[in-house]
């Protein structure tokens, strides 16, 4: 008897992983497409944190489910943990640089809070400050492209 | 009692060939993509479809070895695309 729901719950747990799995792999798929047929760089940013975010995790949730034994499942834990803490940090500076560059679609923007903070004048966190006192040695890339 | 493991390995290998194809339309973008912002979130799918891959390739064959790499790639890939979008700083954007 207890052979026997212990089956159960193995085959419960395998079908369950599986539709996780499967609904992250549907996701991923989508965001593919979406990656690859949206216009400009913060739309297919938003089409690519689907796979990075929920897509990972269901899919890790569904390897969890399968594998079921502990270290497994707490690196699975430790995977999907990470990967929420580390997608926003590269969003922001990559939207951030998108829209110091040509990666934004202005035309598409329905709002653009960033509009009135010059982007020359709004240095990165890392980024000395672009004093008026001429230093043209201290930025080397960026000026001699822009000039 | 055959019937729904096999179901259901026959699923994870279906998807397997999804994440595949949707890593080929990425690969896509990523040689398309016309400024390098776009070539660095394809990069970053690019290495979160490789983590799907990898867990539905452990969730199949049920060997737990290929974990410990997927914690290894999830680190390393946060790592490469910081570092490169450090790198198309300002100016730079092809």
């Amino acid at each position: 008897m207890s052979a026997g729901s212990e089956d159960g719950l193995a085959a419960t747990l395998d079908a369950v992983g599986t539709v996780a799995i499967v609904l992250g792999v549907l996701l991923t798929l989508v965001a593919s497409v979406g990656l690859l047929s949206l216009p400009d760089v913060l739309s297919r940013m938003h089409a690519a944190t689907k796979p990075q975010t929920v897509g990972l995790v269901l899919v890790v949730i569904g390897g969890a489910l399968h594998l079921r034994t502990s270290v497994d499942v707490w690196m699975l834990v430790l995977v999907g943990a990470f990967q929420l803490v580390t997608a926003p940090v590269t969003a922001h500076v990559v939207g951030r640089l998108a829209h110091r560059g040509d990666g934004v679609r202005r035309d598409l923007l329905h709002v653009d809070e960033l509009r009135d903070s010059a982007d020359d004048v709004d240095p990165g966190p890392d980024d000395p400050e672009p004093d008026t006192t001429a230093h043209p040695s201290d930025v080397p890339g960026g000026r001699q492209e822009g000039s | 009692m055959t019937g729904l493991p096999a179901l259901l390995d026959g699923v994870l290998v279906v998807s397997l060939v999804l994440l595949g194809l949707s890593a080929i339309l990425v690969v896509v973008r990523l040689l398309r993509g016309p400024t390098g912002l776009d070539r660095l979130v394809a990069l970053d799918v690019l290495v979160a479809e490789f983590l799907c891959g990898l867990v539905v390739y452990a969730a199949l064959t049920g060997n737990s070895a290929l974990v410990p790499v997927v914690v290894a790639i999830s680190l390393v890939g946060f790592l490469g695309s910081t570092t490169v979008a450090r790198f198309v700083r300002r100016g730079t954007d092809r």
